[in-house]
C-alpha cells in the first residue's frame, strides 16, 4: 500500500519518535550524573563505548538489510538502548564485553527482528542477561560507591582498566571491588546475620546502599521529569514499584529482622531505574492501560521474589524479559471497553 | 462577550458527561468567523450533482435545453434514502453530463448544468405551513423530503429519513448539533450568531415532527458569541422550558454525532446502531435552518453557507452559496490565494479530503473550502516503525486500540482487525494526529474498511451467483425428470390398447363411450407430448 501525503488529518503531527527517546535520554541524565559521581569516569566510557558501537552495530545492519540508515539511526533508539545497557553494567566493564553486549543487544535482539517496534524483547536487558549469565564474573564486579573508596580510580585509570584491563599499579581488584548493597545484603542474610547486625557495616546509608539510594532518587528525579514531559504515563512504573514496595512492607512487617524494608528494595540496586526507564520501554512493554498495570505490577513482584529467594540479587532484567513474553498475550486480554459496546465484553 | 455571567450561570445547569480520549488542536476559527455571512454574487454556471446525499442519486426530470426556474425540482429522489436536487438559480440546462464533483475519490458525477439567466426569478414554491402543529408529521416530512435536506453537518445523510424513527421508536432527545468542532470551520458559528431565530424555529419543527420530551442545542465554548446569540433567542421564544442552550468544552471531535450525544445525555449509542434507538435524534443547526426555511417558507434547500479560509486565502470569511456554485468561484470572491497553497481541502484539516477539480461544485454537505499553506500542513515526511507508544489509544474517541488496527491492517489481517473492532472508527484522525512515528493511520483503517466492504460485496456476488447456478441446475433436472416422465406416460398409452385386447377390464363391462372418450384423451396426451418433446430439444428448457 502507497503512503500518500494527501490522507486525512492534514495538522501538523505533534510528536516524533526522536523526540520522545530525547526525552529519555534527558530523563536519564541526573541518574547518569548520580552515577558518575559515586563510581567515577567508568560510567561515562561505558556510555560513550556502548553509544559508538551501538551506532556502528545499527549502521552496518541497516545496510546489510538494505534499509534507509539515517532516519532509524535518527530516532535515536539504539543510542537510548545503549545508555540503558552502559548504566546497568559495572563502571569497569571490559570494553569487548560492551561490545558484545551491543551485538546482541542491537543485531540479535533489534534487527535480526526487524529493527525498531519489532523487537518483542527490550533489548539492553537481553543484553544485559546475555552477558550476565556468559560471563558473571566482570558483571558482577563493582565498584564501592566514591566515599567507600580506598583509591578512587582517575579518567586515565579507568579508560585504562576498561580498554585492557589494567589496574593502576599497586592495587589489586579486592581493592577496588565492593560488593553492590542488595550483593551484601544477600550474601549476610544467607549467612543468618540479623538486618540490625548488617546495617552497622559503613556500607549502608539512610534506607540502602551508600551512595547507591541516591542514585536511585536520581533516576526517581527524571522518572517525574518524564512522567511530567507525558514520555510515559504513570501506569507502568507505579503498578511496579506498588508491588515491589507492597511485598517488601509484608515481608519486613512480618520479619524485620531477616527482611530488609521497603524503601532499601525501592532504592538499591534497578528499583527506579527500571520503573520508570526500563519496563516503560514502549516497544516490548504492555499498550493497554489495564495491562500495564499487571505487567508493571507482575514485573516488581518478580523483583521481589527473585531478590528474597531466587538466585540472583537484583532482577530488574530478568523480571522485564519475562514480562515481555507475556506483554500481547496481556494486551489481548486486557481490551478496554469499545465505545458503544456493552459492559460485558471486550 | 457582553453578558459572560449569563452564559455561565446557564453553563452550570445540567450535568455533562465526557469520552474517552480526544485532542485539543488550535482552532484556527477567528481567521474567519469575524466577518458576516456574506452572498456570493450568482456565477454563470452552476453544476447541480443529481448525488448530494448518502443514498440513491436523484433522477433528472428536465433535458439539455429545458429553462428552469429558481427553487424548480430537477432531480426526483429515486427510492426512500436519496433526497432531491433543485435549480438554485433560473437559467437554461445547459448540459446533463459527467463532472468533476467534491468527493474523496475526486472522480465525476453526473450533473444538471445550468447557464444562469441572471434574473433569479422564482420558481412557484409550496404554500408556507406556518401551522405545522395542527399538520399530520408525515406531511411535514413530506415537506422536508421535498427540500432536498440532508445532514448539512458533512454527513449528508436525507434529514427526512433521520426524521422518521418509526412508530416503535420513542423519540426523547432532539439534539442539536453547534459544536463545530473541526478546525478553521466557523460557518455554523456565523449562522448561530447571525440567524439563531430561524434555528431555533426549526428546532420546534423538529421537535414537533418527533414528539421529542426537550432539545438540547450543544456548542463548544470556543463560541462565546454563538451560545449568546441562540440563549438570547431562546429568551425570545416560548421554548425555553424544554430547549437548553448548552456550552461543551471545546474537545476535538465532540461534534461528532456519537460524542456530542454522549456529552449532552451520557449515553452510549450502541455499536453499528443509530441515536434513534436510545430515544435520541441529532441534527446539525445549519439542518434545523433549512428545515424552517423548508415547512416556514416552501423554500428547498439551494444554497447554503461555506467557510472559505486557511491562512493561503486572501480574505477568509463565509459566504452564502447558492448549491451548484464552482469552488473557483468562492475562492476568488474571497481575493485568491495570498500564497499557493499545499493543499485545497474540503472540510476540515482533521477529517476533510483534498480537491483536487476547483472547477467542482459546492454540494449541501460542504461546509468549508480550506487552503492550507506548507506552515499550517507540514509534510510529515517518511512514517517509521510503529513503536507501541499508545498515544493514539489514549486520544481515540471510540476507546480503540489504534496500533493493534494499524498492525493488523497493514498485515492483512483482516479478521481480527474486526475483533479489534475496526467498525467502530470514526476516522477522526486523532491517533495519526499525535502518532510520533508519523504513520497515515486513518488511511490504513479506510483500505482496512474498503477492503472488507469489497470482499464482502464479493462474498455477495458469489453467493448470488451460486444460488443462480443451483436454480439452473434445479430448473434443468426437473426438466428432465418431466420429460422422462412423459416418456413413459407415453410409452404406458401406447401399451394400453394392446393390453386392454388381449383382456378386458377387471371391472367388466366395458362401456365403449368410456372406452372412445379415454383412447381420445390419450390421443391428445401423445400428440401433445410430442410437440412438447419437440420444443424440449430445441429450446433445452421447455415453458411449463
Amino acid at each position: 500500500m502507497s503512503i500518500s501525503i494527501a490522507s486525512s488529518p492534514h495538522v501538523a503531527r505533534v510528536n516524533r519518535v526522536d523526540r520522545v527517546m530525547l526525552q529519555v535520554l534527558a530523563g536519564l541524565a541526573p541518574g547518569v550524573l548520580a552515577l558518575t559521581v559515586f563510581f567515577g569516569w567508568g560510567v561515562l566510557i561505558n556510555i560513550a563505548l556502548a553509544v559508538v558501537f551501538a551506532v556502528l552495530i545499527e549502521t552496518a545492519f541497516l545496510l546489510a538489510r538494505r534499509r534507509p540508515v539515517l532516519p532509524a539511526i535518527g530516532d535515536l533508539s539504539a543510542v537510548v538502548t545503549a545508555v540503558l545497557f552502559a548504566i546497568s553494567v559495572p563502571p569497569a566493564l571490559p570494553w569487548w564485553l560492551t561490545l558484545l553486549g551491543m551485538l546482541f543487544a542491537i543485531a540479535l535482539v533489534k534487527q535480526l527482528y526487524g529493527g525498531l517496534g519489532y523487537n518483542p524483547f527490550n533489548p539492553a536487558m537481553a543484553a544485559y542477561v546475555f552477558l550476565l549469565v556468559s560471563w558473571p564474573v566482570p558483571m558482577t564486579t563493582w565498584l564501592p560507591p566514591a566515599m567507600l573508596a580506598e583509591h578512587a580510580l582517575s579518567f586515565g585509570e579507568s579508560l585504562q582498566l576498561i580498554v585492557s584491563g589494567a589496574l593502576p599499579t599497586g592495587l589489586d581488584w579486592d581493592a577496588i571491588s565492593a560488593a553492590t548493597p542488595l550483593d551484601a545484603m544477600r550474601t549476610q542474610l544467607d549467612e543468618h546475620l540479623s538486618i540490625e547486625v548488617i546495617r552497622q557495616s559503613p556500607l549502608w546509608g539512610l534506607v540502602g546502599g551508600r551512595g547507591w539510594e541516591w542514585v536511585g532518587v536520581a533516576f526517581l528525579l527524571g522518572g517525574l521529569y518524564l512522567l511530567w514531559r507525558r514520555t510515559i504515563t504513570w501506569h507502568i512504573p507505579l503498578a511496579m514499584l506498588a508491588s515491589l514496595g507492597a511485598l517488601a512492607t509484608l515481608f519486613w512487617a512480618i520479619d524485620p529482622q531477616s527482611h530488609p524494608s521497603p524503601f532499601f528494595h525501592l532504592f538499591s540496586g534497578a528499583a527506579m531505574l527500571g520503573a520508570f526507564f526500563i519496563a516503560t520501554d514502549p516497544v516490548t512493554a504492555s499498550t493497554t492501560r489495564r495491562g500495564q498495570l499487571i505487567y508493571g505490577a507482575i514485573i516488581g513482584a518478580t523483583v521481589f521474589v527473585i531478590r528474597t529467594w531466587g538466585g540472583y540479587p537484583d532482577a530488574v532484567a530478568f523480571a522485564v524479559l519475562l514480562m515481555n513474553i507475556a506483554a500481547p498475550t496481556i494486551d489481548y486480554y486486557t481490551q478496554p471497553r469499545a465505545f458503544g459496546h456493552s459492559r460485558g465484553r471486550t | 462577550m457582553p453578558s459572560l455571567p449569563l452564559a455561565l450561570a446557564r453553563a452550570q445547569d445540567e450535568p455533562l458527561w465526557t469520552f474517552h480520549g480526544g485532542i485539543h488542536v488550535p482552532d484556527e476559527k477567528a481567521l474567519s468567523n469575524a466577518e458576516p455571512i456574506e452572498p456570493l454574487p450568482l456565477p454563470a454556471r452552476l453544476v447541480i450533482p443529481l448525488q448530494q446525499h448518502i443514498g440513491a442519486p436523484a433522477r433528472p426530470l428536465v433535458a439539455v435545453g429545458d429553462r428552469v426556474l429558481k427553487g424548480q425540482l430537477i432531480g426526483a429522489p429515486e427510492g426512500y434514502v436519496s433526497a432531491p436536487v433543485h435549480a438554485s438559480s433560473s437559467g437554461r440546462v445547459a448540459a446533463i453530463e459527467e463532472h468533476p464533483v467534491a468527493h474523496p475519490s475526486n472522480l465525476s458525477a453526473p450533473c444538471i448544468i445550468i447557464e444562469t439567466d441572471g434574473e433569479d426569478t422564482w420558481a412557484k414554491l409550496p404554500e408556507p405551513l406556518t401551522h405545522y402543529a395542527q399538520l399530520d408529521p408525515a406531511e411535514l416530512r413530506e415537506r422536508i423530503r421535498w427540500a432536498g435536506i440532508v445532514g448539512m453537518g458533512g454527513a449528508s445523510f436525507p434529514a427526512s429519513v433521520k426524521l422518521s424513527p418509526g412508530a416503535d421508536q420513542r423519540i426523547r432527545t432532539l439534539i442539536i448539533n453547534g459544536a463545530e468542532c473541526e478546525p478553521y470551520i466557523s460557518c455554523d458559528d456565523r449562522l448561530m450568531r447571525e440567524r439563531a431565530g430561524r434555528i431555533l424555529e426549526g428546532v420546534r419543527i423538529m421537535r414537533h415532527l418527533l414528539g421529542a420530551e426537550r432539545a438540547i442545542v450543544g456548542i463548544e465554548d470556543n463560541k462565546p458569541e454563538a451560545i449568546e446569540a441562540m440563549r438570547l433567542a431562546l429568551a425570545d421564544s416560548d421554548m425555553d422550558p424544554w430547549t437548553r442552550i448548552q456550552a461543551i468544552p471545546t474537545l476535538y471531535p465532540s461534534g461528532g454525532e456519537k460524542q456530542l450525544i454522549r456529552i449532552l445525555t451520557g449515553a452510549e449509542v450502541p455499536t453499528r446502531g443509530i441515536p434513534a434507538q436510545i430515544g435520541i435524534v441529532c441534527h446539525n443547526v445549519g439542518t434545523a435552518a433549512a428545515v424552517a426555511d423548508a415547512v416556514l417558507d416552501g423554500r428547498p434547500l439551494i444554497a447554503r453557507l461555506v467557510t472559505v479560509t486557511g491562512r493561503a486565502i486572501a480574505h477568509p470569511r463565509n459566504l452564502e452559496v447558492p448549491i451548484g456554485t464552482p469552488a473557483e468561484a468562492l475562492i476568488n470572491h474571497c481575493g485568491g490565494y495570498r500564497e499557493p497553497p499545499r493543499k485545497l481541502l474540503c472540510g476540515g484539516p482533521m477529517m476533510g479530503f483534498t480537491l483536487e477539480h476547483i472547477e467542482a461544485p459546492i454540494t449541501k454537505a460542504l461546509n468549508c473550502l480550506l487552503a492550507l499553506t506548507p506552515a499550517e500542513t507540514p509534510d510529515p515526511g517518511a512514517a517509521r516503525a510503529c513503536i507501541r507508544c499508545g498515544r493514539c489509544a489514549d486520544v481515540c474517541p471510540a476507546n480503540l486500540l489504534p496500533q493493534q488496527l494499524y498492525w493488523y491492517s497493514r498485515s492483512r489481517d483482516f479478521d481480527r482487525v474486526q475483533d479489534y473492532n475496526l467498525f467502530d472508527c470514526i476516522e477522526c484522525g486523532c491517533c495519526a494526529q499525535v502518532c510520533p512515528s508519523h504513520i497515515p493511520l486513518v488511511q490504513y483503517y479506510r483500505f482496512a474498511k474498503q477492503t472488507i466492504w469489497a470482499r464482502e460485496r464479493e462474498k455477495r456476488q458469489s453467493e448470488l451467483a451460486r444460488q443462480r447456478h443451483a436454480a439452473k441446475q434445479e430448473r434443468l433436472e426437473r426438466a428432465e425428470r418431466e420429460r422422462q416422465a412423459r416418456l413413459r406416460q407415453k410409452q404406458a398409452a401406447v401399451a394400453k390398447p394392446a393390453a386392454n385386447g388381449a383382456a378386458p377390464d377387471a371391472a367388466g363391462g366395458a362401456d365403449p363411450r368410456q372406452a372412445a372418450i379415454a383412447a381420445a384423451r390419450e390421443r391428445a396426451a401423445a400428440r401433445k407430448q410430442a410437440q412438447a418433446t419437440t420444443t424440449a430439444t430445441a429450446e433445452e428448457a421447455p415453458k411449463e
